[in-house]
């Protein structure tokens, strides 16, 4: 039987519902408090930070779908992180320095036109590996979304025109409207509201009649066909949907970093968006965030005390790893009773 | 003389050289109860896989309503009207009674590529959900994790959900398989109120509910069906005493 | 043609490698069913241990034997301590502690014997080179790992064929129950498989040592490409784990000889050696995925 993560988050969901929402107003607040608090204390740094917390939440909660509430252990999602990302490097790549994409397509540096492109690019991307992984289950399928990943990286490195291994720079961030996007603060802010849409976005998918069949999925494919459920074109979806995320994700990532690499594709970096889910706790709502946060915060308060801060994180996730049901999530939730999602 | 609704013929299934059904013909009309009994290894599980799509036969043909489902995959053929329960519960654990019972409707209206709509809010759903729980009287543990069911609610569970299928074709694989007395009680109650308005091809080794539910029984032995009758002609036939009843299990 | 008898052996014995790798990998999934991304942790184990003690005493065998003690005892104390605990868990919790293992191990090592990288030489009797084929040299060191490979290859096929335990080891990984039910130790079983998965994968790295650098990082490096050999060679197979190693070792090391002098007839030299590298690190992938998509169990399936 697998884990009920979600069980548990929900029995604390029905019981402590007013708790629940408190706890999103705080968490709210906190993070529109943020930037002036960081300035306040001497310390802007903490805004770059939080970006790019912000940014690797949507990312580790595009895998969520898939690998929490679908069950599907994709080790190859920072391929889609990855195009993103480079879709906007590139689009940016043609509007700066060269002539049209493939002879007609024109660059932007307009986030407005580049965001919907990297989404666009990267579910494509996961329609076409997805609809070959989904094929295959279990180690099979692990393997073969690190296999497609380690492909597209490659190719990107291979790519000299864009930089191969040594990346590509993106000299300004996109224009958004009038904002000033140089400035970190804005920046941090339009992540904000754009992974605070995504999560509500997110929200609702997950509680919807499709969310409830990916459960199913998860918990008994076997049951699922029984009534009814062709579970392939399900899965298959849910993987494009997650794709697209990363897509979004790695859109906000190169523009944030003004900088995209095949090291955004690499599979160490897959490997953390798995543990930025399973930390935090795959199968709820929040976990992803939470997730981010301890690893990304994690990696900058240890490496002021020390260099070896991985001898440290080490334990910590094997510790998490044996000694919760699910994650740090379930930390705070009680076990037992009906999932909600 | 009623057309079958399923029509069995020659069905052949082999493992190595093990021939788990061989040349297995039987045929169920609409509307019947038709118990399939048989010892242990005469091939009942195997011929429900393969009706149910979880196995390729390797002979033979299996039409239902008039049409050879064979290529057809489990899912399809769920959608044709074929249900079924599983002898070995294969529930949804993290999810509640009623959201169990509430997926099958839902996939039985159609529709589940829907993103927005809290679907466990959803009236219709929820309703035809409590209708089927109500049945098999589990209506009171519809909130309930089915992780923390019992096993006869587990059982019971399986039902409501074949139930809410609204089949055509009911298979039910040994639902009396480790319920106590009342259960099977209220199980045989529950399956003889279906009666005529469904078909229900009946997998037992339970001998009382067989014969106090089937019109017509089959005898399977060494994967074939050597006896189909009323259940009284067959309780008298030598052939299948002598293979089945006649060893005195029950 | 000597060139390409040349790679071709190189590509045999990187198979090699990855044979000692995958034959261990394959039967932990195979018998625990359990995902394990530190065994690439006792392949740099072993060529630590190796390293370290061959540089204070000079002596390959010597070396030899303290990367071996070192991976297994590794390999026994990481079970007792984490890996036995995972067994009951679904893969989401085993990938993350055994992530967090390769991060404890690498970090320690880190702290333990710096960056810097280590070497360990060549033993003396196996530093010339040997005609296989006359007016063709070939390094003796790695022609003696190539048949190192072949050694521990038969040894394993007889052990798990031949032997009571080997026979316990192949019923346990296709009808796990049924040996419970025998009441045989499958506590001990599940130790005596991580055991000797961990020795094998630090035979490998001591074996590599005098061939590369010694350094953190290497395990995770080439545990990528063993998992290829594992789904390419079906779970739980020692056979299917050494034809898989064989294919991935040749192919990868040919194209990666060949595939961008190729391509200098095409395009400008840096551009080939950029597109002729990616292409190359692709192809094993790419053979991977159509094995997996049109036999999805692997070229040699273990009864299951």
């Amino acid at each position: 039987m697998l884990q009920a993560d979600g069980a548990i988050a929900a029995k604390a969901f029905k019981r402590t519902g007013a708790l629940r929402a408190a706890g999103i107003v705080a968490l709210a607040c906190g993070a529109l408090a943020l930037p002036f608090a960081a300035t306040a204390i001497g310390d802007p740094a903490l805004i770059s930070l939080a970006t790019r917390i912000v940014i690797y939440a949507i990312a580790a909660a595009s895998l969520n779908l898939i690998l929490g509430y679908g069950g599907l252990v994709s080790f190859g999602h920072a391929a889609y992180f990855g195009v993103g990302a480079y879709a906007v490097g590139i689009l940016y790549f043609h509007f700066h320095e060269a002539a049209p994409f493939l002879g007609f397509i024109p660059g932007t540096n307009r986030l407005l036109i580049a965001v919907p492109v990297a989404v666009a690019t990267s579910a494509i991307f996961a329609l076409v590996l997805g609809a070959l992984s989904l094929r295959t289950a279990g180690l099979q399928f692990i393997m073969i979304t690190l296999a497609f990943a380690q492909m597209v990286f490659f190719l990107f490195v291979s790519l000299k025109y864009y930089g191969g291994d040594d990346g590509l720079i993106v000299r300004r961030r996109d224009v958004l409207l009038d904002f000033d996007m140089a400035d970190d603060t804005t920046f941090y802010f339009v992540c904000l509201a754009v992974a605070a849409a995504y999560f509500f976005v997110f929200w609702r998918v997950v509680e919807s009649r499709f969310g409830l069949v990916l459960g199913g999925i998860r918990q008994n494919e076997r049951r699922l066909a029984a009534i009814g459920i062709s579970t392939y074109r399900y899965k298959l979806v849910a993987f494009v949907i997650a794709g697209a995320g990363a897509g979004l994700a790695g859109a906000l990532m190169a523009n944030f970093a003004k900088f995209v690499s095949p090291d955004l594709l690499h599979w160490s970096q897959s490997g953390d968006l798995m543990i930025m889910v399973i930390l935090g706790g795959s199968a709820t709502l929040f976990g992803p965030l939470i997730g981010a946060g301890m690893l990304i915060g994690l990696e900058t308060v240890l490496t002021g005390w020390t260099e070896h801060w991985q001898a440290v994180l080490g334990p910590l996730l094997i510790l998490v790893a044996l000694f919760t049901r699910g994650g740090v999530v379930s930390l705070f939730t009680a076990p037992g009773g009906a999932s909600h999602a | 003389m009623l057309e079958p609704l399923l029509r069995i013929d020659n069905l052949t299934k082999r493992f190595g050289s093990l021939a788990a059904n061989d040349g297995l013909s039987l045929d169920v009309l609409p509307g019947e109860v038709h118990a399939v009994i048989g010892p242990n290894g005469a091939g009942k599980t195997t011929l429900i896989s393969q009706l149910f799509g979880e196995l390729a036969p390797d002979a033979g043909s299996i039409v239902f309503a008039g049409r050879d489902i064979g290529p057809l995959a489990t899912a399809e053929r769920v959608r044709i009207g074929l249900a079924r329960s599983f002898q070995v519960t294969e529930l949804l654990p993290d999810y509640s009674a009623v959201d169990n019972v509430a997926l099958a409707v839902q996939a039985r209206i159609g529709h589940s590529f829907r993103f927005w709509a809290n679907a466990r809010a959803d009236p219709l759903l929820r309703e035809q959900a409590l209708q089927a729980l109500r049945r098999v009287g589990l209506e009171d543990r519809g909130d309930v994790a089915v992780s923390e069911m019992s096993h006869g609610e587990q059982k019971q569970l399986e039902l409501a959900i074949a139930l809410a299928a609204k089949p055509r074709l009911l298979l039910l694989d040994e639902p009396m398989a480790g319920l106590g007395t009342t259960e099977s009680a209220a199980t045989v109650a529950l399956l003889e109120s279906l009666k005529g308005a469904t078909t229900i091809l009946l997998v037992e080794h339970d001998m009382d509910a067989v014969f106090a539910l089937a019109d017509r029984v089959s005898v399977l032995a060494n994967g074939r069906c050597i006896a189909t009758g009323a259940a009284a002609d067959v309780r008298s036939d030598p052939a299948a005493r002598q293979a089945y009843l006649g060893e005195g299990s029950a | 043609m000597n060139l390409l008898f040349e790679q071709t052996l190189n590509g045999v014995q990187f198979g090699v490698m990855l044979f000692l790798l995958a034959a261990g990998l394959t039967l932990i999934f195979g018998v625990m069913r359990i995902i394990n991304l530190a065994h690439g942790a006792f392949y740099m184990i072993g060529a630590y241990g190796a390293a370290l003690v061959g540089e204070r005493t000079g002596s390959f065998a010597v070396a030899a034997l303290a990367g071996l003690a070192a991976a297994a005892v590794a390999g026994l104390v990481i079970e007792y301590v984490v890996v036995r605990r995972l067994y009951a868990r679904d893969h989401v919790q085993q990938v993350l502690a055994t992530f967090g293992i390769i991060l404890l191990v690498n970090e320690g090592a880190t702290i333990l014997f710096g960056r810097q990288p280590l070497y360990l030489p060549i033993p003396q009797l196996l530093s010339g080179t040997v005609q296989i084929v006359p007016g063709v040299p070939y390094p003796a060191y790695r022609l003696a790992i190539i048949a190192a490979g072949l050694i521990v290859a038969i040894g394993l096929a007889a052990f798990i064929n031949r032997t009571r335990i080997g026979m316990l080891v192949r019923a346990g990984s296709t009808h796990r129950e049924m040996v419970r039910a025998l009441g045989v130790n499958i506590r001990l079983l599940y130790t005596l498989v991580f055991g000797l998965g961990a020795l094998l994968a630090g035979l490998g790295g001591l074996l590599a040592a005098p061939l590369l650098s010694v350094q953190v990082g290497m395990g995770e490096q080439i545990l990528i490409l063993t998992f290829v050999v594992v789904v390419i060679g079906g779970v739980g197979s020692i056979r299917g784990a050494f034809a898989g190693a064989m294919v991935v070792g040749v192919v990868d090391t040919l194209l990666r000889g060949f595939l961008p002098t190729l391509l200098h007839r095409v395009m400008t030299v840096s551009a080939a050696d950029a597109l002729g590298g990616g292409l190359s690190s692709m192809g094993i992938y790419l053979i991977m995925a159509l094995v997996l998509l049109i036999r999805p169990q692997g070229l040699i399936r273990a009864a299951s």
